[in-house]
C-alpha cells in the first residue's frame, strides 16, 4: 500500500506536467508569443517598462503601422530621419539603443504586436509556495484505518472461535490445554518478526537507495534570485539565461553580464508580488538587486562598472549528478525537444528553487523507455533526419506493426548512452 | 601441441611448462598475506577473527560516511563570458608541435580552456594529419608537474626566483654589459621559425661578434654536408616514398625516427595499401644491424655489422655500375645487395635509397647511388628541402672548445641539453663553468640549466604564439591554446627585449605576417588553418650531380677500420626519442614496438649472444623458461671507447651476432640524484628512486667531422652471480591458449594469383558452422540480434600497420587510460586499452639466422564481440551489449570479479589492481604497502596539474573495477548529437573518428557504421573481402573488428610456410 503515493504521484505527474506545460508553453502558428519572447521579452513587456517602454497600446500611440514596422526593422534608419515621436521617446529612455531586426517579416511583426495588444497581465497570486504537488488525494491513511480495524476484527474472530472451540471441547469432554497467551504464542511471534523484518528490509532499502538522492533540495542562495519573478511573470525565455542549454551538455548559469542586460536599468522591484523565503519572512527585491551590484562591480548612480570589486556568485547548485554519469541538456533539449520543466519542475512558479525529480536512474530510465523519439512519421515527413538510419524502424512504421518509436528502441536504455 | 609459427616471446615460441603456466595464472605474484611465515591463519598478523573485525568495521564506516550530509557544491558562473565560448562544448585551434626540430601541425581541442587532446592538422600536406606517439603524448608536458615556474637565479646549484621580469632582464642586462665585447652565443636546437629566426638576427646584431649555433643530439650534418659536395647545397632534399616501388634502406628507421617519419609514413604508406582489383605493392629492402621498426616492416631484410654499413652502400653502387670496389661482405649479405641492385636499376625513376649514417662519406656514397637509379626529380625532391634538422656537429664541436678556451663571454641555451645529450658532456659542463654569463631558456631545470646562472623559462608550445616551416615554403603556425600556466616568457620576447625592441612577440609575430601574407584577412586565416603552402606544390626536380668527391669518400669508405668483435650501434627508441620528453608517463610506458618493454632501456643483443655470453639457448625449452617468464634479466657490463655501462640485456631475433643496440634518451639525472624528481619530473625515477635507465649519449663517438652512432670494438663483462635486473614488458604475458588463427600473411605473389586463398580458407574452416555466409546463424545456440540502427565496425589494415603506436598514446589520453609505473607493469597490471601485438615468424622456428625474422604488428583493442564471452559471465550485469553493437562496460556497476577478463579470449580487459586515478574516496587505498608502493610517476599522474589533462567526457576509473575500449563512446555520442542537432544523417570521418583511427597516420584504422553500406568502414571491408578474416573467428564471437591480412612483397611467408609444413606432416602420418 505504501507502494501507492509514489506511483499515484508519478502518475498524476506524468498526465499533468506534459498538459501543463503545453497550456504555458505551446501555442501555434504565427506564435506571436514565441516570437515576442525571443526578441523582444528580454528590454519589453507589454504591460511594464522594463528597459523599454511597455508595449501595449503601441498600435495606438503610432498608428503608422509602415512606420511602425520601419522603427521595428532597424530603428537607427526611423531616428536619423528626425522622427520626433521616436527622437523623445530615444532621450526618455538614456538614449539606451534598440536592437535592429531586419530579419523579422512584417507578418511575424503584426504576430507580434497583436500579441502585445491583446495580452493580459496575469493575476498575480500573492501567495507564495503554493506548489503543483497538491491536487492528488492521499489514501494512505485510510487504506492503514482500515487494514489495522480489519486486523483487530480478524484478531477478535481468531479469539472468539478459539473461546467457543474451547467450549465445545469442554462440552464433548475432550480435554483441553491450558491455552497459551497470544503473546507467548509462537506462531504469533514469528508472524510479527516477519513482519517486522519484511518492515525494516523495506525500510533500510528504500533508505539506501535514496542515499545520496535530493529531491525537493532547496537551498539558500547567496542572492534571492526568484525563477517566478522572472520566467514566470516576466515571461522572460529560459534560454535567454540558459543560453548554453541548446549547445551544451550544460545549461550554464548565466554570466553576469546577462544579468546586467537588465538590471542596468532595473535597479529596484515595486511592481511585482511580494516576496518570502521558505521560513515565511518577507525578501527586500530592491536589496537583492543591490547584492547584484556589488558582485559586478556596478555603481547604479553613475552607471559604471569597477571591475576591480568584482566577482562571480557562488551559488549553491542544486541538481548534481553522480560523476559516472554523462548528461547532456543538448541532446534533450534540442534533439529531444524536450521541455525544461520536465525534469525540473514548474520553475517558472518556484521562487527559490528546489529539485523537482529525484533524478535517479529509476527515473531517467522510465522516461526512456515512454518518451516517443523525434521520427518521421510513417510517411516520412517531418522528424530529424538523422533518424533515417534506422531503415527497419521506418519499415515497421510504415507496414504499421509499430506506431511509434520509444527513446528505449533506439538503445536509449543501454548503459553507455549514459555512463562512459 | 605444435610449436607456435607466430609467436610474441620465446616462451610462446617453445611453449614450455612455465610459459603456460604463467599465461594461465592471473597473478603473477603470490597473495600478500602479511606475515604469514608459513603459520597457521590464526597466527597470522591479520588472522580471521581480525579479518572479521575490519571487514565490519569498513562497513560500519562506509555506511556511516555515504550516508553522511551530501557535500554542498557551487556552481559558479562567469562573470563577464568571453564570446563564443560555451562551457561543455570543446573549441578546436590549430597549432604546432614544435619540439627539437620536429615540426608537426596540429588541432587542439580545448574544453573549457584546456586543451586536452592533439589531432594532427588535415590540412597540412606533410603529415596529412597524422601523428605520432610523442605528438600524442605532448600535451600532457604542458601539465608538466616538473616544469620551470618562474625565472630564477641559480647560486650555487640552488635556484632562487626573481620576483619580476624587470628585475631579471636588469639583472641578466647588466651582467651582458660587464662583458666587455667578449662574444655571446646562442645555443639552440635546429629551428625553422622564420620570425624567431628574425629576433634572433636582430638581437645578435645588437651584440657584436655574437653567433648562433644550432645543435642536434640527433645531428644530420653526414648528410647535410655530403649533400653540400654532392649537390653545392647544405640542405636536405624532399623524398617522396609515395613515388618510390622499391625502396632500399641502409639502416634508416624512416618509419620510426629518421629525419620526418611522419610525412614518410605517409608517402610509404602509400604504396603498401593494396588494390584487390590490381594488386601492387613497393619492394621495401632493409640493410641494418638491429631491428627497427622500418626494418619489422621490410619485405626483405639483411643484416650487417655496424661498422659495414659503408661497405653495404659501396657495394649497391658497384653493382649499380659506379666504378668503385666494395670490401668483403658476408655472402648474404652481398645477396642481398646483387637482388637489390637489380630491382633498384630494374626500377629507374621509381627507386629510392636512404641510409640512417651520419657519416659523410657514406652519405656521398648514397647520393651517388641515387644519382644511378634516377631518384633525382622523381623521389629525391629538391624543390622543396626539409628544414628539421640543420645543426652541424663540428659547430658544437668548436663552441666547446671556445667555451672550455674562455673565449665566449655569455651562452644562452634554448631548448637543447648538451649536459645530458652531447657525446662529451662532461667537456661542455666544463666549458660552462668557465663561461662569464649564462641564460638557459628550458622548460625545466635539467642537467644543462642546473649548470646556468640565469634561467628564464620560455613557455610550451600549446601556450606559444609561434611558426615553423619544416619545409621550404610550407609554413606551420602556432596559437596559444591556454593562457600560460607559469610566469614564461617567449624566447623571442626576451631577445627583442634584450636587444631595445620593445614589441611582444605575439605583435612582432602578428606584423611579420600580415607583411608576408598581405593582409590580416590572411593572416587570420593562416592562424584558423593553421598551415600555409604552395598552392599548387612543385614539381619535383633534381639537382646536378658533382661526383667529384666520390672516390675520395668511395676509398675512406674502403680504407675504414674493419670492425671486429662487438660493436655498438645507438638508436633513438620510438616512444622517448631523445629524451626531451622523458618524463612523459605516457611515453615511458608506452611500450617499444619491438622488444615490447618499457620505462628502460638496455641492451638489445641476438640470441647468438645469448648462447655463447649467458650459454642460454633459447631453442630448449627449458632454458628459455629462465629468461622469457620471468622478468629478470641479465645484466651485462658494456665498455666501449673507454666508456663503461651497466645494462640489462634483452634478447631480440634479428638483431645482428655482434651488434649490441642501445636506446638513448633514458637516464636523465640531475647532478644531485636527489635533485631530479623535483626539478627533472618523477616520471624518470622508479619507485626506489634510481633513474629509469641509463643514460647512452656517452658512446656517442666523435669522428672528426661528425658524431657517429656506432662504435667498435667492445667488450662485455658478465657475472652471472650478478644481480639480474627486471625490465618491465608488456603484452608476453597474455596468451590465445594456443588458438589460431591470430594473424593472417599472404604473399604478394600469390594473392595476385589466388585473391581467395584467405577467403577460402575461411570458408573451409567454418564448413561445418554454415561457412561464412551463414556463420553467424548456425554457430551457435544462441539467437540472432537485430541492430537496427548503427552496428559500429572497425576495419585494420595490417598491411598499413607499421607498429608506430601513435593510436596507443592516443587512446590514453583520450579515455583517461591510467599510468601504472614500472613497478605495476612487472606485475602484469598495464592499462593499455589498445595495444600493438608484434609478432615474430622465423623459418622452421630457428632463431640462428638475424636476416629470417619476419614481424608482424597487429593492434589489439576490445573486438566488441556480438557474442561475447565477456558478457554471459559477469554475475553484475556489468557488461552487456548495446543495440549499437557495442560491448558496454558499466564501470559503476562493476564489483570487480574479473570473470569476464578470465572469459576473454582476446585479452584485451584491463582491471584496476590500484587506486591509479586517484578516483577513490579512500586517500589511504592509494597506499599499497602490503602489496607493493606505487610508482612516484603514478602520483605525478593524479597532481592536480596533470589532472587537467583529463578528458571531461569520460570518467576515470577507481581500484577493483574493469576496464577496457569503449569505440570512444563519447565520440559517438557526441557525432550523433551533433548530427541530431544539425538535422541530418550521420557523416563519417566529419562526425565520427575513433581516437586511433584519427591518430593513424597511414589510415590504417577505419571506423564506422557498418550497416551503412556507404560508409567507409564497410565500403572497406566490401572493396578487400578476400583479405578480411576475424581474429580465432571459428570460437564465434562474432567480432565487430575485422583485420585485412598482411600482404608481404616477399617470395615465402615463415608462419605460412611452416604451416603448411606442419600440415603435409600431418597428412603423411594420417
Amino acid at each position: 500500500m505504501i507502494h501507492h503515493r509514489p506511483i499515484v504521484r508519478k502518475l498524476l505527474f506524468s498526465i499533468l506536467l506534459p498538459s501543463l506545460v503545453l497550456l504555458g508553453y505551446s501555442s501555434f502558428a504565427q506564435d506571436g508569443k514565441a516570437l515576442f519572447q525571443s526578441n523582444c521579452a528580454s528590454c519589453h513587456s507589454p504591460v511594464k517598462v522594463v528597459l523599454g517602454p511597455a508595449l501595449q497600446g503601441v498600435t495606438s500611440r503610432v498608428p503608422d503601422k509602415k512606420l511602425l514596422h520601419d522603427w521595428i526593422h532597424n530603428n537607427t534608419k526611423v531616428l536619423a530621419s528626425g522622427n520626433a515621436y521616436f527622437n523623445q521617446l530615444y532621450t526618455q529612455y538614456n538614449k539606451t539603443a534598440m536592437s535592429t531586426f531586419p530579419s523579422l517579416s512584417d507578418k511575424e511583426i503584426d504576430a507580434i504586436l497583436n500579441y502585445v495588444e491583446t495580452y493580459k497581465a496575469p493575476t498575480a497570486t500573492p501567495e507564495a509556495g503554493g506548489g503543483s504537488a497538491k491536487p492528488e488525494s492521499d489514501n494512505t491513511l485510510l487504506y492503514g484505518i482500515l487494514t489495522l480495524i480489519l486486523a483487530i476484527i480478524m484478531f477478535v474472530l481468531l479469539q472468539v472461535n478459539s473461546s467457543l472451540k474451547k467450549l465445545s471441547d469442554d462440552k464433548e469432554g475432550i480435554p483441553a490445554y491450558e491455552p497459551v497467551p497470544f503473546w507467548r504464542n509462537k506462531v504469533y511471534i514469528t508472524f510479527l518478526v516477519l513482519v517486522l523484518f519484511v518492515l525494516g528490509g523495506y525500510w533500510v532499502v528504500s533508505g539506501a537507495i535514496g542515499l545520496g538522492r535530493q529531491q525537493n533540495y532547496q537551498p539558500v542562495q547567496p542572492i534571492f534570485y526568484s525563477h517566478k519573478v522572472h520566467a514566470g511573470i516576466n515571461q522572460i525565455s529560459c534560454l535567454y539565461c540558459h543560453s548554453n542549454a541548446m549547445d551544451s551538455k550544460h545549461a550554464t548559469v548565466p554570466p553576469l553580464n546577462v544579468c546586467m542586460n537588465c538590471h542596468a536599468a532595473i535597479n529596484d522591484y515595486s511592481k511585482g508580488p511580494k516576496l518570502y523565503r521558505e521560513d515565511g519572512s518577507e525578501v527586500d527585491g530592491t536589496q537583492e538587486i543591490q547584492k547584484l551590484y556589488s558582485y559586478t562591480g556596478y555603481d547604479p548612480k553613475t552607471s559604471t562598472y569597477n571591475t576591480a570589486n568584482a566577482k562571480p556568485v557562488e551559488w549553491v547548485k542544486i541538481h548534481s549528478l553522480p560523476d559516472h554519469v554523462f548528461f547532456s541538456h543538448a541532446q534533450h533539449t534540442k534533439a529531444g525537444k524536450v521541455q525544461c520543466q520536465t525534469c525540473h519542475g514548474p520553475i517558472q512558479e518556484m521562487d527559490e528553487v528546489k529539485q523537482f525529480a529525484p533524478l535517479s536512474m529509476g527515473w531517467c530510465v522510465n522516461c526512456h523507455r515512454t518518451t516517443k523519439v523525434n521520427f518521421p512519421d510513417s510517411a516520412g515527413n517531418g522528424g530529424n533526419k538523422f533518424y533515417s538510419v534506422y531503415e527497419k524502424f521506418h519499415q515497421d512504421l510504415k507496414n504499421g506493426t509499430k506506431d511509434s518509436i520509444t527513446v528505449r528502441d533506439i538503445g536509449g536504455t543501454d548503459c553507455q548512452k549514459c555512463h562512459y | 601441441m605444435s610449436d607456435k609459427k607466430y609467436w610474441q616471446s620465446f616462451g610462446e615460441r617453445n611453449n614450455s611448462e612455465a610459459f603456460q603456466k604463467s599465461t594461465e595464472n592471473e597473478f603473477n605474484e603470490s597473495f600478500p598475506l602479511e606475515g604469514l611465515d608459513g603459520k597457521g591463519l590464526l597466527d597470522a598478523k591479520t588472522p580471521r577473527r581480525d579479518f572479521l573485525k575490519y571487514l565490519g568495521f569498513s562497513t560500519a564506516a562506509a555506511t556511516l560516511a555515504a550516508s553522511c550530509e551530501m557535500p554542498v557544491r557551487h556552481v559558479v558562473p562567469y562573470l563577464n563570458k568571453p564570446e563564443n565560448t560555451i562551457p561543455g562544448v570543446a573549441d578546436y585551434y590549430a597549432t604546432t608541435y614544435t619540439y627539437g626540430g620536429d615540426v608537426v601541425s596540429l588541432v587542439a581541442k580545448v574544453r573549457d580552456g584546456r586543451p586536452i587532446k592533439l589531432e594532427g592538422n588535415t590540412m597540412s600536406s606533410i603529415t596529412k594529419g597524422g601523428t605520432s606517439a610523442r605528438v600524442q603524448a605532448s600535451v600532457l608536458d604542458l601539465y608538466d608537474t616538473a616544469r620551470l615556474r618562474f625565472p630564477v637565479q641559480i647560486v650555487d646549484g640552488k635556484a632562487q626566483e626573481v620576483s619580476t621580469f624587470e628585475a631579471f632582464d636588469k639583472m641578466v642586462g647588466e651582467a651582458l654589459a660587464g662583458l666587455g665585447g667578449a662574444p655571446v652565443v646562442l645555443l639552440t636546437g635546429t629551428l625553422t621559425s622564420p620570425t624567431t629566426k628574425q629576433a634572433i638576427s636582430e638581437f645578435l646584431a645588437k651584440y657584436p661578434g655574437s653567433k648562433h649555433v644550432q645543435y642536434d643530439a640527433d645531428s644530420y650534418s653526414g648528410l647535410l654536408l655530403a649533400n653540400e659536395a654532392s649537390y653545392g647545397k647544405k640542405a636536405i632534399p624532399s623524398y617522396k616514398f609515395e613515388n618510390a616501388k622499391v625502396i632500399v634502406s641502409l639502416g634508416a628507421d624512416f618509419l620510426g625516427t629518421w629525419l620526418s617519419p611522419l610525412e614518410f609514413s605517409v608517402g610509404y604508406a602509400k604504396n603498401r595499401k593494396v588494390d584487390a582489383k590490381n594488386p601492387t605493392m613497393s619492394k621495401h629492402y632493409q640493410f641494418e644491424s638491429m631491428l627497427s621498426l622500418t626494418g619489422a616492416n621490410a619485405d626483405a631484410r639483411y643484416t650487417h655489422r655496424p661498422s659495414e654499413t659503408g661497405a653495404v652502400a659501396l657495394a649497391l653502387l658497384a653493382e649499380l655500375g659506379g666504378s668503385v670496389t666494395a670490401p668483403a661482405l658476408p655472402e648474404k649479405v652481398k645477396a642481398g645487395v646483387r637482388k637489390a641492385a637489380k630491382e633498384l636499376s630494374e626500377n629507374k625513376g621509381k627507386a629510392l635509397v636512404v641510409s640512417g649514417s651520419n657519416d659523410v662519406n657514406v652519405q656521398i656514397i648514397v647520393n651517388a647511388i641515387n644519382e644511378a637509379i634516377g631518384a633525382g626529380g622523381t623521389t629525391v625532391d629538391w624543390s622543396s628541402t626539409i628544414q628539421t634538422r640543420q645543426g652541424i656537429d663540428s659547430d658544437m664541436e668548436s663552441l666547446v672548445a671556445d667555451l672550455n678556451d674562455g673565449k665566449v663571454g655569455a651562452l644562452l641555451v634554448y631548448n637543447v641539453n648538451p649536459a645530458y645529450d652531447y657525446y662529451n658532456a662532461e667537456k661542455f659542463k666544463s666549458g660552462l663553468a668557465k663561461t662569464k654569463v649564462s641564460v638557459s631558456f628550458n622548460d625545466r631545470i635539467d642537467e644543462t640549466t642546473e649548470l646556468v646562472k640565469f634561467a628564464l623559462p620560455a613557455p610550451h608550445f600549446l601556450e606559444s604564439w609561434g611558426d615553423a616551416e619544416p619545409k621550404s615554403g610550407y609554413y606551420s603556425f602556432l596559437q596559444p591554446t591556454i593562457a600560460p600556466l607559469f610566469k614564461t616568457r617567449p624566447l623571442e620576447e626576451t631577445l627583442l627585449l634584450w636587444s631595445g625592441n620593445k614589441t611582444s612577440y605575439h605583435e612582432y609575430h602578428k606584423q611579420y605576417w600580415i607583411s608576408k601574407l598581405g593582409s590580416v584577412e590572411n593572416y587570420e586565416k593562416a592562424l584558423q588553418d593553421g598551415v600555409v603552402e604552395p598552392a599548387v606544390p612543385a614539381a619535383a626536380t633534381g639537382a646536378p650531380f658533382n661526383s667529384s668527391k666520390l672516390s675520395e669518400a668511395a676509398s675512406a669508405v674502403a680504407g675504414a677500420k674493419k670492425g671486429e668483435g662487438l660493436e655498438v650501434v645507438l638508436y633513438q627508441s620510438i616512444g622517448l626519442g631523445l629524451g626531451a620528453q622523458a618524463n612523459n608517463p605516457w611515453l615511458q610506458e608506452f611500450p617499444d614496438p619491438i622488444t615490447k618493454s618499457d620505462w628502460d632501456n638496455y641492451a638489445i643483443v641476438s640470441p647468438h649472444f645469448a648462447k655463447e655470453h649467458f650459454n642460454l639457448d633459447l631453442s630448449d625449452r627449458r632454458q628459455a623458461d629462465g629468461y622469457e617468464v620471468y622478468p629478470k634479466r641479465y645484466v651485462i657490463k658494456l665498455k666501449v671507447n673507454g666508456k663503461e655501462l651497466s645494462l640489462p640485456c634483452e634478447i631480440v631475433p634479428g638483431t645482428q651476432n655482434d651488434t649490441i643496440a642501445v636506446a638513448v634518451g633514458y637516464g636523465r639525472q640531475s647532478a644531485k640524484a636527489e635533485n631530479t624528481a623535483v626539478n627533472i619530473g618523477r616520471a624518470v625515477i622508479t619507485v626506489d628512486g634510481k633513474t629509469v635507465g641509463k643514460n647512452a649519449f656517452p658512446l656517442l663517438a666523435f669522428n672528426g667531422t661528425t658524431v657517429s652512432w656506432y662504435s667498435t670494438g667492445a667488450t662485455v663483462d658478465f657475472d652471472k652471480n650478478a644481480e639480474m635486473f627486471e625490465v618491465a614488458r608488456m603484452q608476453t604475458h597474455n596468451g590465445y591458449e594456443g588458438r589460431t588463427e591470430v594473424v593472417k600473411e599472404i604473399t604478394l605473389e600469390e594473392f595476385t594469383e589466388n585473391r581467395n586463398t584467405i577467403l577460402d580458407e575461411r570458408e573451409e574452416e567454418l564448413k561445418p558452422f554454415g561457412g561464412v555466409e551463414k556463420f553467424e546463424e548456425q554457430g551457435t545456440l544462441y539467437p540472432t540480434y537485430d541492430r537496427p540502427g548503427m552496428k559500429w565496425g572497425m576495419s585494420i589494415d595490417l598491411n598499413t600497420c607499421f607498429g608506430c603506436g601513435a593510436c596507443v598514446v592516443a587512446c590514453h589520453a583520450e579515455n583517461n587510460v591510467p599510468v601504472v609505473g614500472k613497478s605495476e607493469v612487472l606485475r602484469y597490471h598495464d592499462m593499455h586499452w589498445l595495444r600493438i601485438d608484434r609478432y615474430f615468424s622465423t623459418p622452421g622456428g630457428k632463431l640462428e639466422d638475424a636476416d629470417d625474422v619476419q614481424v608482424v604488428f597487429q593492434p589489439m583493442l576490445c573486438q566488441h564481440c556480438d557474442n561475447a564471452p565477456c558478457e554471459n559471465v559477469c554475475p553484475v550485469n556489468a557488461t552487456n551489449h548495446s543495440n549499437e553493437g557495442l560491448n558496454q562496460m558499466a564501470y559503476n556497476r562493476c564489483i570487480g570479479t574479473r570473470y569476464c577478463a578470465n572469459n576473454c579470449p582476446y585479452k584485451v580487459r584491463r582491471f584496476n589492481w590500484a587506486d591509479y586515478t586517484g578516483a577513490d574516496s579512500f586517500p589511504n587505498n592509494q597506499d599499497q604497502s602490503t602489496v607493493g608502493v606505487l610508482d612516484p610517476s603514478v602520483h605525478m599522474m593524479n597532481d592536480d596539474l596533470t589532472r587537467m589533462v583529463l578528458n571531461p567526457d569520460v570518467v576515470v576509473r577507481s581500484r577493483g573495477v574493469m576496464e577496457k575500449c569503449s569505440f570512444c563512446v563519447q565520440r559517438l555520442q557526441e557525432g550523433k548529437l551533433k548530427a541530431k542537432k544539425e538535422n541530418r544523417t550521420l557523416e563519417d570521418l566529419k562526425d565520427i573518428q575513433t581516437a586511433c583511427q584519427q591518430a593513424c597516420p597511414t589510415d590504417a584504422i577505419v571506423f564506422g557504421n557498418a550497416n551503412d553500406s556507404k560508409a567507409l568502414v564497410s565500403v572497406t571491408r566490401a572493396q578487400n573481402a578476400q583479405r578480411l578474416f576475424h581474429v580465432i573467428e571459428e570460437v564465434h564471437t562474432l567480432p565487430n573488428v575485422s583485420y585485412l591480412a598482411k600482404v608481404r612483397h616477399a617470395d615465402k611467408i615463415f608462419g605460412v610456410e611452416e604451416e603448411k609444413a606442419e600440415t603435409t606432416t600431418a597428412e603423411k602420418h594420417s
